[in-house]
């Protein structure tokens, strides 16, 4: 029995790396600095060790002939989840090119609210070690933040930093979502400061706090039941603050155009660094890989993980590469789906030959035709991922010998059959 | 298997040979003398080709996360130019910023064969190296950025000898695998994030107290003191501003005979005269360059299209960002370590500004005498893409070519410039010194940039013709490391390059210091932040090199 000490999350998106593990032949157990998101992730077992071809255990060399048996011939597979390492992303998306894939990353739903308002007319943005060595203001919008990232007010607003002489003092307002729990209470007792709408009433609130910010008069006494006063009290604080920072997880803005607050919010940043204030927007994000996602393809292609290869060349569209979209009107014709991280996600059902490259212990509705259990990242091998704040990408260390291989070695040699064959 | 070229003309300047006809044999990789009896498995019958090593873009930005951000806000741009793949090729996409498949191959298919990203950020290094990773064919390597990281700003305010920083600023450099060291608007980043809007080269740092003159002479003192053979590689204060050129030959002057690489400096040349109170300062820049051997520099010329600047100088983009074409753009505070700044361009040929950038920076290569210590960038892709240099080329080896192109600019601009009475034609010995030669012995290359035997065999062949352009734009051959990777201006054949990079000595004990302030301060622990070898190598793709420090 070891104990590892230092271990960084791919799992939290918030780059803890404090984390210590216990390994234990091959079953770990986080010993300090764990969480709601992260001990689970960590801690679950190994129950597959073998792949599976149309449900019996098959060898690896088996199971990867059959998958790109699978792929050949295909006039639109798409490879769904994306949820693995830097070097998992290398290989998926080489197995795209080759086989003209779609790529789409599971949580592109909501990261296009970011993507769309950024290809529109972009933001300015801060990391996670500016926000917590200078952020004296923090608006967190429609947002809990603690679910998120149990650990972000701990690691970030309540703890030492080198601007702020006594960090309790930091304000944290709420706009929309209420917070769970009391996470974001600051250590000297202070709550934070809650303005509760629903979430689909936040384009109007995001829009008159904007206006106020710019100056606009407001005709109105209220927006969705917050008084304009005590949105006026929100504009004149960000407008006092030395570094106000705005948060917000585009998945978390579950609307119709939900693109147009995160164009808002980031514009209303924009607007107060024109007017002589500092002030910084903080997208959360980096669950399952998804940042990793964005990245390599975003190197790789141009394009952000919503990217498709069927003309041998890659064409974006956040809309139309949509895997269930892709599924539902019968245009896919396989389904590849990889998900290194989490055992519960599993692909959705359809009739069409299933490949899932996933985390040991999946559950199936319906057996696919072929299941590869792969190593997790940051615990079964070494890799990269990256945070949320996108600027800083991790290296995962490997916990344990499992003997699972590597999302990347799984996809490197489907591909390698596919160009074979 | 040993390679003959056989009778090509051959431009090795770092040889001293100037358009001799030569043999040259490859063998391992390498280029190696005649042998005496082996008879060669291949032969090229180069007669009349022109033969020059392979091109080395010293400062390109191909790797890092600004460079991502630049790629994620422009699908348009990438739309307009497809890259489909072949049995050798992947796909990607072109123009301003292309993917990283795509830099490589179109960089191998000029004839370069390699490129170094000048704006590593110690926390980003991680993914400029991952990105450089996926660039087929080239060499890489990259300066890590020093200057507006709060660690060097609290050492100064605590008035800390130059040893400790020498033993940070080497600990940063193999920390981060790079092979030299950059400043970005010394100290301005990081003023940005206490909200100062500007920072000359004497104004102080609001909270530090530290002026850029001060980060300059500590940083060039210790990148010469710790044997790194590239000089402090320096992006000055003011980018962009009217009256820069000021700031630029105090920025000389202060330096105190220090060595000192200018970067993009067609963007620190500006005057405040004529009727549009903006002038062209290339003489007088030229001029400081000229008198100061301790001076080198790079030009960043504008061409005039469609572009995205990229550049960690987030103070400056963020107040150019009025001129953002189309209007959208980014900026980002980053890590208590720098920042960035995104901003599309569109340079106009009928924009009095744009147009007379375009001429400072042909006056700036035409005024500056020593081919040696000035290089030929466009600051990819802040000037313009990596695309543009035969054309750029062409501008600067055929006088008629380049007046006609002045005949055609704002007629304002073509007042204000003195480009045409300027008669200098770049010989090809010169072009092959500002991208060969004189680019590997800047970066500190060893075994790179030129053929004689020894050298590793990144070798370029050209077919003659008076037309620059087009010579330029499609070598017969190119080979890199032995391997003939480009026929015709099209690849034919793919591989990976090494890394390159320095490893500078540093007291262990440097650690201890830095491992408190990671712990208080920072997100990341310092063991985490350190890039290990395997990071780079693991895939079985990429090397390391590390070259020798200066004695």
């Amino acid at each position: 029995m070891t104990e590892i000490t230092e271990v960084p999350s791919p799992f939290c998106g918030i780059g803890t790396d404090d984390l210590s593990i216990q390994v234990d032949g091959v079953s770990l157990k986080v010993t300090a600095n764990g969480c709601a998101v992260n001990t689970p992730l960590f801690e679950h077992a190994i129950t597959d060790t073998r792949p599976r071809v149309d449900g019996k255990e098959a060898s690896l060399e088996a199971a990867v002939a059959k998958a790109a048996d699978l792929l050949k011939g295909t006039k639109l597979p798409v490879i769904g989840g994306c949820a693995t390492d830097v070097n998992g992303m290398r290989g998926l998306l080489a197995l795209a090119d080759r086989c003209g894939a779609v790529v789409d990353n599971m949580n592109f739903v909501g990261a296009r609210n970011n993507f769309l308002a950024l290809q529109d007319s972009g933001w300015m943005n801060t990391t996670l070690a500016e926000v917590k060595n200078r952020c004296d203001l923090l608006l967190v919008v429609g947002t809990d933040l603690e679910a998120f990232a149990p650990r972000f007010f701990e690691r970030y607003l309540w703890t030492e930093a080198m601007f702020l002489e006594d960090t309790s003092q930091r304000q944290v307002i709420y706009l929309g979502k209420a917070p769970s729990g009391v996470a974001s209470t600051s250590p000297n007792g202070t709550k934070a400061h809650v303005l509760e709408c629903a979430t689909v009433d936040l384009p109007e609130v995001m829009a008159v706090l904007r206006a106020l910010v710019k100056k606009q008069p407001i005709r109105a006494e209220s927006v969705a039941g917050i008084a304009v006063a005590d949105l006026q009290a929100i504009a004149d604080q960000l407008k006092a603050a030395k570094y106000g920072v705005v948060t917000w997880a585009a998945g978390a803005l579950a609307y119709s155009q939900a693109e147009l607050t995160v164009q808002m919010l980031s514009e209303m940043v924009k607007d107060l660094n024109d007017q002589n204030v500092r002030c910084s927007g903080l997208p959360l994000a980096g669950k399952e890989g998804d940042q990793t996602a964005n990245q390599v393809c975003g190197w790789t292609t141009g394009y952000p993980a919503r990217t498709r290869f069927s003309r041998g060349y890659p064409e974006y569209d956040p809309f139309l590469n949509d895997t269930r979209e892709l599924l539902a009107s019968g245009e896919a014709d396989t389904l590849v789906w990889v998900q290194a991280f989490n055992p519960v996600s599993v692909p959705p059902v359809t009739d069409l030959p299933t490949i899932v490259v996933g985390r040991s212990g999946m559950t199936f509705t319906k057996e696919p035709d072929v299941f590869i259990p792969v190593g997790t990242p940051g615990i079964d091998h070494a890799g990269h991922a990256y945070r949320m704040d996108n600027v800083v990408a991790i290296r995962l260390k490997k916990l344990r010998d499992s003997g699972l291989p590597s999302t990347a070695d799984v996809l490197n040699a489907i591909e390698r059959q596919c160009r074979l064959g | 298997m040993l390679i003959k070229l056989s009778g090509g003309t051959v431009y090795d300047p770092a040889a001293g040979i100037a358009g001799q006809q030569q043999d040259i044999y490859i063998g391992n990789g390498r280029i190696i003398n005649p042998p005496a009896d082996a008879k060669p498995d291949k032969e090229y019958d180069l007669k009349g080709k022109v033969v020059m090593s392979g091109a080395i873009d010293m400062h390109t930005h191909i790797g890092g996360g600004k460079g991502n951000i630049a790629r994620t806000l422009l699908p348009e741009d990438h739309r307009q130019d497809p890259v489909a793949s072949t049995h050798i090729c992947r796909s990607g996409c072109g123009h301003a910023m292309p993917s990283t498949f795509v830099t490589g191959y179109r960089y191998a298919e000029m004839g370069y064969t390699a490129g170094f990203e000048p704006a590593l950020l110690p926390i980003n290094a991680r993914q400029a190296h991952m990105e450089m990773g996926d660039i087929p064919i080239l060499d890489k390597g990259g300066y890590v950025m020093l200057g507006s990281d709060d660690y060097l700003l609290r050492m100064l305010t605590a008035k800390k000898d130059q040893k400790a920083i020498n033993d940070y600023v080497a600990w940063t450099i193999q920390s981060a695998k790079a092979i030299g060291i950059k400043v970005v608007n010394p100290g301005g980043i990081n003023a940005f994030k206490f909200n100062q809007r500007k920072l000359d080269l004497d104004e102080q740092n609001s909270h530090y107290g530290v002026s850029p003159r001060e980060i300059l002479q500590v940083l060039a003192t210790a990148v010469k003191e710790i044997g790194v053979s590239h000089p402090l590689h320096v992006h000055g204060c003011n980018l962009g501003v009217p009256g820069n050129m000021q700031t630029t030959l105090d920025t000389i002057q202060g330096i105190g005979g220090l060595p000192m690489h200018l970067t993009h400096i067609q963007f620190h040349s500006y005057g405040t005269e004529g009727d549009f109170k903006f002038s062209s300062g290339a003489a007088q820049i030229a001029e400081a360059v000229n008198k100061n051997k301790n001076i080198t520099i790079d030009v960043g010329q504008i061409l005039f299209g469609q572009t995205v600047t990229a550049s960690g100088d987030s103070m400056r983009q963020h107040a150019n960002h009025k001129h953002a074409s189309p209007n959208k753009w980014v900026t980002m505070d980053i890590e208590c370590d720098a920042g960035c700044g995104v901003v599309p361009f569109k340079y106009k040929d009928q924009n009095f500004v744009n147009a007379l950038q375009w001429a400072i920076g042909l006056e700036t290569f035409l005024l500056v005498d020593d081919p040696w210590r000035i290089f030929l960038t466009t600051d990819h892709p802040n000037g313009a893409p990596f695309t543009c240099y035969p054309h750029l080329i062409r501008l600067l080896m055929d006088k008629s070519f380049r007046n006609d192109m002045l005949a055609t600019i704002h007629p304002e601009a073509q007042k204000m410039t003195t480009l045409a009475s300027i008669d200098r034609e770049y010989s090809l010995q010169e072009i092959a010194i500002m991208t060969r030669a004189g680019a590997a012995k800047l970066i500190g290359l060893k075994d790179r940039g030129g053929l004689s035997a020894g050298n590793w065999a990144d070798i370029t062949v050209y077919t003659d013709n008076p037309n620059r352009e087009q010579m330029f734009e499609k070598p017969d051959y190119v080979f890199k490391d032995g391997e003939l990777v480009v026929v015709d201006g099209k690849v034919v054949a793919t591989k990976w390059g090494t890394t390159h990079t320095v490893k500078p000595d540093f007291d262990p004990s440097v650690e201890k210091g830095l491992k408190e302030y990671f712990d208080r301060y920072l997100t990341m622990k310092l063991g985490n932040f350190k890039i290990s070898d395997e990071e780079i190598t693991e895939d079985g793709r990429g090397s390391i090199t590390v070259h020798p420090l200066k004695g």
